[in-house]
């Protein structure tokens, strides 16, 4: 590893927020930290005494398991505070919920929000770090980079690998949040959806558009399915389930025309066969399990640079 | 701080001002006379697995290993290393640092006898690091430690099983280890204190 100078911005709220370099920073810690799951003892004292929040306003099992299970690995108290059974449903505000959180000394705030930007308002009020786990339909920055590990210990590489990334773009902070960091690492990246589920914008972003799922997957190394967002639809994006799932989902027919060592990833949590079949999901080029195990590598390597290194100025501003 | 170095960092001392104090036969002779210290001490090399402490101790480790190899018939002595950066107690003073490699032979630890090597002791801050960074890997029967250069200056009750040189140095020199694997050749450097580093080692 040779990048002894980067480092890390004090928060990560979006994957444009990393260059090239901290990303493969964040992307090489986790391959040594991947390494405690094999221990016996799977624990590092590096954040000893430190707290960790766990701030989730919207239901999640995978991403907020994996920052718990991340922090406790290194020795990290993690406070899990959810807005059911908070006083958030009595009516408390983003900012006198972050404003407790932060007299009760919380290092960093992990944050998953239904409102696109809500991580951002919180970084302007506490003094820890906060991580972005997932603001509305805007980014969801550790996924990306735990896809970017996935696939870079799959194929060996990210630079120039053929990305294509199906489904629901317009609900999807993980189709924002990859776009950005695989473009950053230098993949090739195709959003493929109805014009539909497309963003106003998509034109900017750094990656190629198409309609056609079919073109697209004989020339792709990774396909990454989306979820169909349906509890954030307000309105008929497609005619009926069965036509997107004709049109856009990947079935064991679709998957045959992938070359030979490409890989099918899934953020989860999964509609089997809706955008992905069963026997897709279950086969040997699926990623999905091991997604989930390097999500705590990741989370760990995002946890470590983010606060192993103290916060000198801020102690100094609190004393 | 002894091995307080990131890979293939360079040596931004003044070379012209800069002192040798072993050259690359020095270097040679004081590992080989590591390496029958260790097979003396253990009584063969059986139990033994060798353990560099990054970067350098790292290749110092294979080269002690090898030489063992030519004393004692046993077979190749494990060799690996271990990083010490998540045990270090100064990462919230010095700020984070990249992740080194820790590979640790496949029959691993519990019951042999490691010998960590490193080429500094100084603090012993790194080596009390990378005791603890040891007990959560496996239970060795003994540790003992191996050190190319003692520059003295401890912090911490920690002394060296093996010295290939006492060194004797005030607070503001720097020692610099060059081995051929990461710098091109063999020598210890002693120069006066380089201000823009920041740190001794």
């Amino acid at each position: 590893m040779t990048h002894p100078q980067t480092a890390l911005p004090q928060h990560l709220l979006s994957a444009a927020d990393l260059t090239r370099d901290a990303a493969l920073l964040v992307l090489d810690t986790a391959e040594e930290l991947a390494r405690v799951a094999d221990r016996p003892i799977k624990k590092l004292p590096t954040l000893r005494g430190r707290t960790v929040v766990n701030l989730f306003f919207e239901d999640s099992t995978r991403t907020r398991t994996s920052f718990e299970v991340a922090a406790k690995r290194l020795s990290a108290d993690v406070i899990n505070f959810s807005a059911k059974g908070s006083s958030v449903s009595k009516g408390e505000s983003l900012k006198d919920t972050a404003l407790t959180l932060e007299a009760m000394g919380a290092d960093a705030v992990v944050c998953r929000h239904g409102a696109s930007g809500a991580p951002h308002r919180l970084a302007n009020w506490i003094r820890g770090s906060v991580v972005n786990a997932g603001d509305g339909t805007h980014e969801h920055p550790t996924q990306a980079l735990l896809d970017a590990y996935t696939m870079r210990s799959r194929l060996g590489r990210i630079e120039a690998l053929r990305v294509a990334i199906v489904g629901d773009v317009l609900h999807s902070r993980v189709a924002r949040s990859n776009v950005l960091l695989l473009s950053t690492l230098g993949a090739e990246v195709t959003v493929v959806a109805p014009p539909t589920l497309l963003p106003v914008g998509v034109e900017h972003w750094p990656c190629a558009v198409s309609y056609d799922l079919d073109g697209v997957l004989p020339k792709s190394d990774v396909v990454m399915m989306l979820r169909v967002q349906r509890e954030r639809m307000y309105g008929g994006f497609f005619p009926t389930t069965r036509e997107y799932s004709r049109r856009y989902g990947l079935d064991a027919r679709r998957m045959a025309t992938l070359p030979d060592d490409a890989i099918v990833m899934h953020p989860g949590p999964m509609n089997r066969g809706v955008e992905i079949a069963a026997e897709v999901a279950d086969s040997v080029r699926s990623t999905i399990v091991e997604q989930v195990a390097n999500g705590v590598s990741v989370r760990m390597a995002v946890l470590y640079l983010l606060l192993g290194g103290g916060l000198v100025e801020a102690t100094e501003v609190a004393a | 701080m002894t091995s307080a170095h990131p890979p293939a960092r360079p040596v931004t001392g003044d070379p012209s001002v800069a002192r040798p104090v072993l050259d690359a036969a020095d270097v040679g002779r004081a590992l080989t006379r590591i390496a029958h210290e260790i097979v003396e001490r253990n009584h063969g090399a059986g139990d033994v697995v060798v353990l560099g402490i990054p970067t350098r101790g790292v290749s110092l480790a294979r080269r002690v290993g090898a030489r063992i190899d030519t004393i004692e018939a046993a077979g190749p002595t494990p060799v690996g290393s271990v990083d010490a950066t998540m045990y270090r107690d100064d990462l919230r003073l010095r700020g984070v640092r990249a992740l080194e490699s820790t590979d640790i032979p496949p029959d691993g630890i519990d019951g042999k006898v490691v010998v960590l090597v490193d080429d500094v002791l100084f603090s012993g801050r790194t080596v009390r690091a990378a005791l603890d960074a040891l007990s959560d890997l496996g239970r060795p029967r003994a540790v003992q430690l191996a050190v190319l250069v003692d520059r003295g200056h401890r912090e911490l009750p920690i002394r060296a099983d093996y010295v290939g040189k006492n060194i004797p140095t005030s607070l503001t020199e720097t020692v610099h280890v060059l081995l051929d694997e990461t710098d091109g050749r063999d020598a210890v450097l002693l120069g006066p204190a380089d201000l823009s580093r920041g740190e001794t080692r």
